[in-house]
């Protein structure tokens, strides 16, 4: 039996213990928010945060949650928007937006550990958030924007 | 031309609106730039609710797949109606034939219902305001409106839509020469900054994708697709894969009959409880596979044969002149061969869908472009009416023309009716990169004649490839569909051309991927162009505006064929060399082209290009450190799209496909052994990182009042050659093939 949090709330799970979170947040918890993408780390699409950590959930096994606290993109903020997801908004960096999700999860983790990060620090942080549409200028500007308001 | 109907009256849309609701449908005439290949029916409707809560209904009939359609659409039908932003709902369509054509590709949703959309919402705003003026017995004239109000400010009146929407609907619909469309200048949205109707869902997870459509009761699949096209199952072991937990039943899919078409490749699903559970299944599978001729297919030889095919003369796509006579004369000649591997589209969100077949009718959700082709795919494979296919549209993550093939909802759809219940049908990635419908691989051949002040006076492009048609039709071997993709259409001042194209066969299912054949039709066009202008020891930016030539319209020398809608277009589009210029010198003053830096391992490069009958240039900056390593600090664009419904849209949109391109210009290529795809995900196929491409896309639109045209697509073609030309700027190496990776730089 996996005992967990997600977003706060307790949680188990005796199912298969080598199933990804990344399958049980979408398939069981129907938190959907967080999407698949690779299966494989490569991609970013399904980040998640683990006791505050920017995590690839395709690539936890639910037996590794055992005792840890996740948070999803559905638990980021209780009142309204994240400061990211604001200056996701104000910036309007989407275009298909299914991997914005993830890219959030990243940003909010970056921000966490480094209040200001240059340009290199971003990339360097996001280089694992894969955007096929290609809008990683906008995320950068959203970065340095959020950065500015938590400050 | 609109025929305008108030189908209120008539409880059209019982189902969709609550009674009471002011309804106006309109029958629109589309013209799709990239003909279907099912039949189409030409008398779709698209409809406008008004609720008596002041909630206005737009629904929207094209897919969102990150271009904008979605809010574009609806937000020029609001402008019109001076509509309340805030209020508007969008409704998704179904696929149902009555919308026309649906297929959301072609960067044609806004030109296509620009017009249409602009008359839906002014009828709506005319029939209001004679509701608000019978009611207060003052002439319509003497009314006005406000986002969402009618007012009479002669006597300081104001009634809300919603207040109005009852007596509106009694009314008879005006002639469409009795409405009358706001000027440019009362535009409250359209050219104005908007925001993607779906941005707060999406930021906060709560849109819905296809992989997060769901049915109750719904089961989870997995396919074992055949490696090679067309392999048919000949026997298999499910033993290990029923002892995964959760995994329920394996169930076979019929292998199609040729051509491809859109059907389920076939192959072996897996079923289970959940998505890990049937990816875990298929892993524990033995399927012993048969025979294909498909098999024998090595991209390497493939080239070899392609490049043989392009050296040779082809059929001819336009002629003007004599080349042949030109080079006859001895003159200097200048002959480069130009290579583009095949692609895959590789969404973030890859091919999922959910269905439902029940008593001989089918519901699907999915991330379709087309609707209409989930109905026409299944029909066809299941054998039923496609009337009786019922296809909602989720938001798409991405779709670049893959989602255009709904092979894996009708793989839904089979499923379904063996298991008696709703199934998902979810694709890894490797699925999604090994069983495309592939962006096609192409050879290139140039030559052209120079003349005394190194302008060509003669000029020869072959090209060859398997062409798209192949997937529909197993005989195709040219690239008929393809030519008018910047191959027909040079639009250079040289007095003899011939543009030809050389026969390819397919042995993978080759698709549309975002400019299509513009991909490599502009990398060999733009980069043999800077190859003339450096042979001429030539500034690139005046020999491309010398090679332009003076302000025209370009005889593109077809004879206009009434059945084609791209005839149609060229009327309304002429190809303008005015306009190319001008996005040419915009950007090179923008750039700061003739100050340019010109240091060892520093370059600028250049290319323009039209494509869905938009002008756009493209100077990209490249730095090539000791090591080989290439970094783009700045691009530049120019875009002259005509009038432009949502800016900042327009500049995400470039600025996106400067990514997509630098992907495919240094990184992405798909190779094939034996008929197997080589490539499976991220770590083989490999797309630009944030710090990778384009540090930052500088986006210049032209302000226009010119008809809108596509701004999807048309950032990707100028981009790979420009930067190929950045590259031989910055190195002195021409590279003459994708990506960039494959050559060494030092």
């Amino acid at each position: 039996m996996v005992r967990f949090k997600i977003n706060g709330q307790e949680r188990t799970h005796d199912g298969d213990p080598e199933m990804p979170l990344l399958w049980y947040l979408r398939d069981i918890a129907e938190f959907t928010g967080t999407k698949f993408g690779c299966g494989m780390a490569l991609c970013g699409a399904c980040t998640v945060h683990q006791d505050g950590d920017a995590v690839r959930s395709c690539s936890v096994a639910m037996k590794d949650v055992n005792g840890t606290s996740i948070t999803t993109i559905e638990g980021i903020s209780s009142d309204g928007l994240h400061p990211v997801q604001k200056a996701w908004m104000e910036i309007k960096v989407p275009q298909c937006g299914y991997c914005q999700t993830g890219q959030i999860m990243q940003a909010i983790a970056l921000l966490k550990q480094n209040h200001n990060p240059s340009d290199q620090e971003i990339d360097t942080a996001m280089s694992g958030n894969l955007c096929r549409c290609g809008t990683y200028q906008r995320i950068r500007a959203a970065i340095h924007q959020a950065a500015k308001e938590l400050a | 031309m609109s025929e305008i109907q108030n189908v209120s009256r008539r409880n059209f849309l019982r189902t969709s609106f609550a009674a009471g609701t002011f309804v106006l449908g309109a029958r629109l005439l589309p013209t799709p730039l990239w003909a279907d290949t099912g039949a189409a029916v030409f008398q779709p409707d698209m409809f406008l609710g008004i609720a008596s809560d002041g909630t206005v209904t737009i629904v929207a009939h094209r897919s969102e797949m990150g271009c904008g359609s979605r809010t574009a659409l609806p937000l020029v039908l609001a402008d019109e109606l001076d509509a309340d932003w805030a209020k508007v709902k969008i409704d998704q369509a179904i696929g149902d034939a009555k919308f026309g054509d649906q297929d959301t590709d072609g960067s044609h949703s806004v030109r296509s219902f620009f017009d249409q959309m602009r008359q839906v919402g002014a009828t709506g705003r005319a029939m209001l305001i004679s509701a608000a003026a019978k009611q207060w017995s003052v002439p319509e004239a003497e009314c006005s409106t406000e986002p969402g109000v009618v007012l009479h400010k002669a006597s300081n009146r104001k009634a809300g839509y919603g207040e109005l929407a009852a007596a509106a609907s009694q009314l008879p619909v005006p002639k469409k020469a009795d409405v009358k469309l706001k000027d440019r200048s009362q535009w409250r949205y359209i050219g104005k900054d908007s925001a993607l109707f779906d941005l707060p869902e999406i930021v906060t997870g709560k849109a819905i994708f296809g992989m997060d459509a769901k049915m109750p009761g719904m089961v989870y699949a997995s396919v074992e697709h055949p490696p090679v096209l067309g392999q048919k199952v000949k026997s298999y072991d499910d033993k290990a894969a029923l002892k995964v937990p959760g995994v329920k039943q394996t169930l076979t899919i019929p292998p199609f009959t040729p051509p491809c078409l859109f059907q389920p490749l076939g192959g072996v699903a897996v079923i289970a409880d959940n998505t890990w559970a049937a990816f875990q299944g298929r892993k524990a599978l033995k399927i012993e596979w048969g025979p294909s001729a498909h098999s024998e297919y090595n991209s390497g030889p493939f080239r070899k044969t392609l490049e043989t095919t392009a050296r040779q003369p082809g059929k001819v796509a336009r002629n003007v002149g004599d080349v042949d006579a030109e080079f006859a004369k001895g003159g200097k000649t200048l002959e480069a061969e130009y290579y583009a591997p095949h692609l895959a589209h590789a969404s973030m969100e890859p091919p999922v869908a959910v269905a439902e077949y029940r008593d001989g009718k089918v519901l699907a959700w999915a991330p379709t472009q087309n609707p209409q082709a989930v109905q026409e795919t299944i029909a066809s494979v299941m054998g039923i009416k496609k009337e009786d296919v019922t296809c909602h549209v989720t938001l798409l993550g991405g779709g670049f023309g893959r989602k255009s093939k709904p092979d894996q909802v009708a793989e839904a759809a089979v499923l379904s009716k063996q298991l008696g219940k709703p199934v998902k049908v979810v694709w890894s990635r490797e699925d999604d990169i090994r069983f495309d419908f592939f962006h096609s691989v192409a050879a290139m051949y140039f030559k052209a004649a120079i003349g005394p002040n190194g302008k060509p006076t003669a000029w020869l492009q072959r090209t060859a490839y398997p062409p798209i048609n192949s997937t529909f039709d197993v005989n195709a071997k040219y690239a008929d569909d393809e030519m008018g993709l910047g191959w027909n259409n040079l639009p250079w001042d040289v007095p003899n051309h011939r543009a030809e194209n050389g026969p390819a066969d397919a042995h993978v299912r080759i698709g549309w991927l975002r400019s299509v054949a513009n991909v490599y039709h502009a990398f060999g066009i733009h980069c043999f162009t800077d190859e003339l202008a450096h042979a001429a020891k030539q500034d690139p930016v005046t020999y491309l505006l010398d090679l332009i030539g003076p302000a025209r319209i370009v005889d593109l020398g077809a004879k206009p064929d009434p059945t084609k809608p791209e005839d149609e277009e060229a009327k309304t589009y002429p190809l303008d060399t005015a306009r190319l210029r001008h996005v040419v010198e915009l950007v090179a003053e923008k750039s700061g082209w003739a100050k340019r830096p010109r240091a060892a391992g520093h370059g600028f490069g250049i290319a323009v290009h039209r494509s869905f009958l938009t002008y756009v240039a493209t100077v990209v900056e490249v730095e090539v450190d000791k090591k080989g390593q290439v970094k783009i600090p700045n691009v530049w664009t120019a875009v002259d799209a005509g009038t432009i419904v949502a800016p900042d849209n327009v500049r995400n949109q470039f600025e996106g496909a400067a990514h997509f391109s630098a992907s495919l210009a240094m990184l992405s290529e798909i190779t094939v052994t034996n008929g197997m795809i080589d490539q499976s995900n991220f770590n083989n196929y490999k797309l630009v990182r944030m710090g990778h491409g384009p540090k930052k896309t500088n986006v210049y639109i032209v302000e226009s009042d010119a008809p809108p045209a596509g701004v999807g697509e048309p950032g990707v073609p100028p981009f790979a050659p420009a930067f190929f030309n950045a590259i031989y700027a910055a190195t002195g190496k021409r590279v003459r093939e994708m990506p960039l990776a494959k050559t060494k730089l030092v």
